[in-house]
């Protein structure tokens, strides 16, 4: 049984990614076909939105397929390719979106988050730890407890305070 | 100080909430007209199948103001529109050329045109999104203006309606004429 569920397991992890690239559409070499994928995975499909080229199945994504490896044939560098796709659609076809003025909230907004957030933290536990030194001081030695309010708890602790 | 500290998280609350409201009523589905202001893509597309001998090329888009309509015989809002391109056509108020996207086959494109009327002045077939990737279009319907000079002025998404013409496409083709 131990066997079983082991080796189902492991079929699991030789699974191939499902893409939706059809085997008419890849490219006879090897490196070609490589840096197609390499190309694909960067462009988003303008259909779903959310899935790359790659993976879409959408038939705008496989004529994007296409253009992308035609181009490639045609001795066009990555970039040239990802660049003329960017200057039809717009950043937007890029999954991961670029470094520039525009996005700079994009990229620095989280860390900027986080340090916003550490900075307010580290304020209210110094400021927490100021009062309570304060207040401390302001109390009579001992437990802290004034004359009342000792005499308060021992009540309660006998019972009376009913 | 103090009350600015206390502040604070108000602001950051208000700054996130402009963030995202803004956010809200963006449409993810409206993209950048990228060509708008740029020359009509070099493209040459073969005509359709007993129509047009010559094809339609980025050059016959030189000389006059004309709309360039991204279409299929698949698209269902096309449909909704072509009573409306039709009407454009009777009237003689703009050229409309038409980019065949898609078709499943070579006839699907000319028998659709046989049932509902045809508005085209040219109309290439474009199986393979060749013209269609390089306007950057995303769906059918899209509308294109494109000025004398061969210049994309204008794109509209979806169907073009009696008022997306009276309202936009009108009043910007009659600039554009003006300016000769």
């Amino acid at each position: 049984m131990m066997r079983f569920v082991l080796s189902a397991l492991l079929f699991c992890l030789l699974a191939a990614p499902a893409l939706a690239v059809q085997p008419d559409e890849i490219l006879k070499d090897p490196a070609l076909e490589a840096r197609a994928r390499e190309v694909g995975k960067d462009l988003r499909c303008l259909v779903c939105q959310n899935q790359s080229i790659d993976d879409s199945d959408a038939d705008l994504a496989r004529d994007l397929r296409v253009l992308v490896r035609e181009r490639i044939v045609a001795g066009d560098s990555n970039q040239e390719v990802i660049d003329y796709v960017v200057s039809r659609y717009g950043d937007f076809v890029l999954l991961n979106p670029p470094f520039k003025l525009k996005t700079y909230a994009l990229w620095f907004g989280p860390v900027a988050i986080i340090l916003f957030g550490m900075f307010a933290i580290f304020m209210f536990f110094r400021r927490r730890g100021d009062g309570a030194v304060e207040s401390d001081a302001a109390r009579p030695a001992g437990n802290g407890l004034s004359d009342a309010e000792k005499e308060k708890l021992a009540k309660l602790m006998d019972g009376d305070g009913q | 100080m103090k009350r600015l500290f206390y502040i604070l998280p108000l602001v950051g609350f208000l700054v996130i909430g402009v963030y995202l409201g803004v956010g809200l009523t963006l449409d993810p589905h409206k993209l950048p007209n990228m060509l708008e202001g740029q020359p009509v893509p070099a493209f040459d597309l073969p005509g359709l199948e007993g129509r047009d001998e010559k094809g339609f090329s980025s050059a016959d888009l030189l000389g006059d103001v004309s709309l360039v309509n991204v279409f299929g015989s698949w698209c269902v809002a096309c449909r909704i529109e072509h009573p409306f391109l039709m009407k454009i056509k009777e009237n003689g108020w703009v050229p409309i050329h038409g980019i065949d996207w898609r078709e499943p086959d070579r006839n699907a494109g000319p028998v659709w045109l046989r049932r509902h009327g045809d508005p085209y002045t040219l109309i290439g077939d474009d199986p393979r999104s060749i013209a269609a990737i390089a306007f950057g279009v995303t769906g059918a319907p899209e509308t294109f203006v494109v000025d004398k000079q061969g210049i994309v002025r204008y794109k509209h998404v979806g169907p073009i309606t009696e008022q997306v013409w009276a309202e936009t496409l009108k009043p910007l083709i009659d600039h554009l004429r003006e300016q000769g």
